[in-house]
């Protein structure tokens, strides 16, 4: 067998061995034999030596060619080889990501809170101050300035909590109102969001519920401001292009005065159970402040005038969210406040 | 009030839909709560005449009545009615009828004679309760006519809600009058023709109060038979509008009232003395009234008196002593007008609510007395006979009608769109019969009965409500340029909400007041404030803390099976100091059960104060000022002693934090124990800007030490004392264990403290830490006498 016969096995026989190889401590031992320090490739450059001047440059070119050979299937076999641990070593580790995660569970926010905090942001994005005021109130600041004088009519329309030395508990939000014009001069633009209280406990109310009262007082301040201020709260409320339309009413404080339907939330106006057939929901009162009020808040109602509204906030978050017995608001039973995110 | 749809048409032109009424009724600022149908959908009902009557061979309650429906035909009908007789007009339902609740008339045998259809009663049609017999009807009805058209029962009625400042739409011709200014811009005008006296009875009236009562007008009738019963027409409208019928006298009185606005009373002419008197009561002065019971006066009652003494609350109720009853032959009938001043309130004070107050303190036109008297005359002596005596009337001078002007100016500043002046005109003109136009605007002479209307503002809200609130447009205001508020000073509320609810808190929302009992039991040493008419003893104190609500709320979660409840309230408390009331904003909260929700990979561990507590400092620290608070040994009596603390702010108190006492947890049958938080929010929660502080650049060292003190040694001392000693160079003090048992002496703990030491300009060596070390070591030593752990 010739040299170059001998060579070629070598190198097939290198080539195939790499190939086997199933571990990468048998891929080293095979480099050793062939290309080690006394593998069989480095004799076979070593013994160049012994053959005639002209014949070594093709002969060390062949050779070298058979170890470029050998080394790239011995880097290609230790790659696959790592490459297959590195797999096993995956799929050992593999989790069940369908298990839960750990730790705490986040709470939630009660959906009157929910629908209050969005009141206010719309308020707040349209120039609106957020103010509050206390919750036991005197005569004055909760009938008298509101234009509801002692034995008034209006007066039995609010079941009122007193306490022994006359003092009561705001049966509207309001008294907010009187403080905030009493307390700084216009223009002003307040919203005072809080809890009111009244002697009513059935179906439909609570003897504590939520209100929200707002006042624009400025120099031009219109009933047509008024309208529009409104519309646009329901739509952003209620995120729906929601028709609105404003009934004449009475409320002391204010003339004219209005009570604020909107198209039904449910049935779009076409008539159902909540809004008993009508297609309308009343959702809120209004009007513009009246003269006396501004006279007792101390604002001359020659130059200033404005517009006031209040509304159930219970109320609000039952149409948004669906709730149907205003009395869930209060029991504070988990698996009612869990379904708010 | 109720009305129905046909008995307003008697005053002006009416939609012909009742919906449609509905709607502009409601749109005028009177709004319609209920539109219902007089009666109940049947069919085949028609009026008919019973020609022979007799009784029925085999049953003895039953009559064998002969009937015709035009005169000339036979119906043979059975009936079981005790008043069917020969010769009544009767309701025939007609084989083949449906009556109300489905009740189909077919031809039938009754105890073997047959029967070709029905007498009805009112109550099988649907048109009332009565039932003790058929139907009587009206003689004069046409046979044969279908009984719908015949009694009008097409009509609807509806339920107006008049607002409080509109006492003149409490009846139909009011409500008829608004409709017609809103709908055709007319004013509507009320006549009565006068009935003319027919004897010269007439009795003696003095008035005391004429501001109070500035109208009294009054007439006789003599021989009437004053228990006679109403006609059908009269009892059928009363039950339409959900009235009784009593007695001619008193439905007569009732009918005039709802139609024309005007309370009345009738009394029993025998029973009064020598005359009438109206003054105010004699403080003390005891009245019974028509409801038979003994009301004790004041001197703001008015009232009607004779010779004996008082018979009667003024605009409110007649007394008991002078009222008519069946045997009556001669009435006063008295219309007057009072003041809402003189009535208003004084009703509701002694618990009374009467049609009449309800009118007189909203306000009644003064100029009605007279027609209304004429009207109830009228009908009464049709229906009661009798002849009437002159009309008496005493009143004082009346003052001049009020004049309200409007200024073009305002109108549209106010509703902020231009009115033609012509419309303004017309809306005036439909409400007064003066309006004088001038150069700034218009000046009305207000009717007597629109006591709503006395300033400029209430002739806009007339404008406006009139031409309807459609007519307004929708203008958004130009934006106010003024800048809002980003402050940092406090934190916002809703971060604080946000911030314990991402800690597993649900936000609830209790009551403010509470149940004394309860909060007795928690805080038995705060005074609270307690209302003076609680809607139940439950609800009858305002809460001194948060946490009278939160148990009580996590009780009743406990009982629903919960079995971890983390609750939390923003809200105010009431605190009663030196007998001033401080409403105080607090965020409260109460933990529950396991530390984490059952979850694989963890344990059940119960949450304890620590828990509680790493929760209140993430909260406290969006104040920014860590370093400022201090948690301090102490109790309240509804905490358990040892498990509790008072947190303080730059040594203010600003909340509590601890475990719910044992006592307390057994009482409130809670199966584990409750941790409990309140932080005060104004205190608590006012934010210090942030400083930027210099990063060193040079690294830091770390060195571990296990100390070895008392086991009563709190933390903050041992850390007070560290942070001394250790120079300035201690950055950080971290406390990675505690620990007691075998190595360590009983009645000791092993405290293991990580101390990181950083320089701000060069790098520390391990010679520099180990001189801290040493330093902080032999501080602990001689202070505390700790011993080092491990070394």
């Amino acid at each position: 067998m010739s040299n170059d016969e001998s060579l070629a096995a070598l190198l097939r026989e290198g080539l195939e061995s790499a190939a086997a190889c199933a571990q990468l401590a048998e891929l080293e031992e095979l480099r050793v034999r062939l290309l080690g320090k006394k593998g069989l490739l480095t004799e076979r450059l070593k013994s160049l030596a012994s053959l005639p001047a002209a014949e070594r440059p093709a002969a060390g070119q062949r050779i070298n060619e058979a170890k470029t050979a050998i080394q790239a299937a011995l880097e290609a076999r230790r790659e696959a080889l790592a490459r297959a641990a590195l797999e096993r070593e995956l799929a050992a580790g593999t989790i069940d990501v369908t298990l839960p995660g750990r730790g705490q569970e986040p709470g939630g926010i009660h959906p009157v809170t929910r629908t209050r905090l969005r009141i206010e942001r719309i308020f707040r994005d349209a120039g609106f101050e957020v103010a509050s005021g206390p919750e036991v109130e005197d005569d004055f600041h909760n009938f008298e300035a509101l234009n509801i004088p002692a034995d008034h009519p209006a007066r039995a329309m609010h079941d009122t909590f007193y306490f022994p030395d006359g003092r009561l508990l705001r049966t509207h939000t309001s008294p907010v109102q009187i403080r905030t014009m009493r307390s700084r001069p216009p223009p002003l633009a307040v919203i005072a969001p809080g809890r009111v209280y009244r002697s009513d406990s059935d179906m439909t109310h609570t003897p504590m519920f939520h209100q929200v009262e707002g006042i624009v007082v400025g120099e031009r301040v219109s009933f047509a401001n008024l309208k529009a201020m409104l519309h646009g709260f329901v739509q952003r409320f209620f995120e729906l292009p929601l028709g609105m339309r404003l009934r004449p009413s009475y409320f002391p404080f204010t003339e004219p005065s209005a009570e604020v339907d909107i198209e039904c939330v449910f049935c779009r106006g076409a008539g159902c159970r909540v809004c008993k057939q009508t297609g309308w929901l009343e959702i809120l009162g209004c009007g513009m402040i009246h003269p006396k009020v501004l006279a007792a808040a101390g604002i001359d109602a020659e130059r200033w005038q404005g517009y006031a509204f209040g509304m159930g906030i219970e109320r609000l978050s039952m149409l948004r969210y669906g709730v149907d017995d205003l009395r869930l608001f209060f029991e504070n039973d988990l698996k009612f406040l869990n379904q708010f995110p | 009030m109720k009305i129905t749809q046909h008995w307003l048409g008697e005053f002006t032109p009416v939609a012909a839909s009742a919906t449609d009424l509905a709607a502009r009724l409601t749109l005028a600022g009177l709004e319609v709560e209920t539109v219902e149908p007089v009666a109940p959908p049947f069919s085949g009902v028609v009026v008919g005449r019973v020609l022979e009557c007799t009784r029925h061979p085999d049953a003895e309650k039953l009559s064998v009545c002969q009937v015709t429906t035009d005169g000339t035909n036979r119906l043979q009908i059975i009936c079981g009615a005790p008043n069917v007789r020969a010769g009544l007009t009767v309701a025939v339902a007609m084989v083949g009828a449906r009556l109300p609740n489905d009740v189909a008339i077919r031809r039938a045998k009754l105890r073997g004679m047959e029967s070709n259809g029905m007498l009805c009663s009112a109550r099988e049609l649907g048109l009332g309760t009565e039932h003790d017999g058929i139907m009587e009807l009206d003689g004069a009805l046409a046979l044969g006519e279908d009984l719908r058209a015949a009694l009008d029962l097409g009509d609807v009625a509806l339920e107006v809600n008049a607002t409080p400042n509109r006492g003149d739409c409490m009846s139909v011709l009011g409500i008829a009058r608004d409709l017609a200014a809103a709908t055709e811009r007319r004013r509507l005008v009320h006549t009565v023709a006068p009935v003319p006296a027919r004897c010269d009875a007439t009795f003696p009236v003095r008035i005391d109060a004429p501001a109070a009562c500035p109208v009294f007008a009054t007439r006789v009738i003599r021989g009437i038979t004053a228990g006679a019963r109403s006609p059908a027409w009269l009892r059928e409208r009363l039950r339409r509008v959900g009235q009784s019928s009593i007695s001619a006298v008193v439905d007569v009185t009732n009918y005039v009232m709802l139609e024309l606005g005007q309370p009345l009373h009738a009394y029993d002419h025998a029973r009064l003395q020598s005359g009438i008197e109206v003054r105010f009561a004699r403080a003390g002065e005891r009245l019974t009234l028509l409801d038979d019971r003994e009301y004790t006066l004041s001197p703001d009652h008015l009232v009607i008196a004779d010779a004996r003494g008082a018979v009667g609350l003024a605009g409110i109720m007649g007394g008991r002593a002078t009222a008519i009853d069946d045997a009556t032959t001669a009435v006063l009938l008295e219309s007057a007008h009072f003041a809402p001043e003189a009535v208003a309130g004084r009703a509701r004070r002694l618990g009374l609510f009467t049609d009449a107050a309800q009118r007189f303190e909203r306000g009644v036109d003064p100029s009605l007395p007279l027609r209304a008297l004429e009207r109830a005359t009228e009908l009464l002596t049709a229906i009661a006979g009798g002849e009437p005596g002159p009309v008496q009337i005493v009143a004082a001078a009346g003052a001049a009608p009020a004049t309200v002007s409007l200024r073009r100016e305002r109108l549209a500043r106010l509703l902020g769109v231009d009115v033609p002046d012509e419309e303004v005109a017309a809306v005036l003109g439909a409400i007064a019969e003066r309006v004088e136009t001038g150069a700034e605007g218009w000046t009305v002479s207000v009717p007597p009965h629109r006591f709503d209307l006395r300033i400029e503002a209430d002739l806009i809200e007339e404008v406006a409500r009139l031409r309807g609130f459609d007519a307004i447009p929708e203008l958004p205001a130009a934006a106010p340029q003024v800048p809002g508020e980003a402050t940092e000073t406090r934190v916002p509320a809703e971060r604080l909400l946000d911030a314990i609810v991402d800690r597993g808190y649900r936000e609830v929302i209790t009551y403010s007041f509470v149940d004394p009992v309860l909060q007795r039991r928690l805080f038995p040493d705060a005074p609270a404030l307690a209302l003076a008419n609680p809607i139940s003893a439950e609800l009858g104190e305002m809460r001194v803390s948060l946490w009278v609500g939160l148990v009580q709320a996590l009780r009743e979660n406990v009982r629903r099976q919960q079995t971890r409840v983390r609750l939390a309230e923003f809200g105010r408390k009431f605190v009663v100091e030196g007998g001033v009331t401080r409403e105080i904003d607090v965020l409260a909260g109460i933990a529950f059960g396991a530390r984490l929700p059952e979850q694989w990979g963890a344990g059940r561990d119960g949450a304890d104060f620590y828990d509680v507590k790493g929760d209140v400092q993430a909260v406290l620290a969006l104040a920014g000022d860590a370093a400022a608070l201090r948690f301090e040994a102490d109790s309240l009596p509804c905490l358990r002693p040892g498990r509790s603390a008072r947190i303080l702010r730059d040594g203010v108190g600003i909340g509590w934090i601890g475990e719910l006492h044992p006592e307390q947890v057994k009482e409130f049958g809670l199966p584990g124990a409750a941790i409990l938080f309140e932080l005060e929010i104004d205190s608590a929660f006012s934010a210090k800007i942030f400083k930027y502080k210099k990063i060193s650049k040079y690294p830091s060292v770390r060195r571990d030490l296990a100390i070895v003190v008392d086991e009563a040694l709190p933390l903050a001392v041992l850390r007070e004392h560290v942070s001394v000693s250790a120079t300035g160079l201690l950055t950080e003090l971290r406390v990675f264990d505690v620990y007691r048992g075998p190595g360590v002496e009983t009645g000791r703990k092993s405290v293991a403290l990580g101390l990181i030491l950083q320089d701000s300009s060069r790098t520390l060596t391990d010679s520099d830490a180990d001189a801290v070390v040493a330093s902080v070591v032999a501080r602990l030593r001689d202070a505390l006498s700790a011993t080092i752990r491990d070394q």
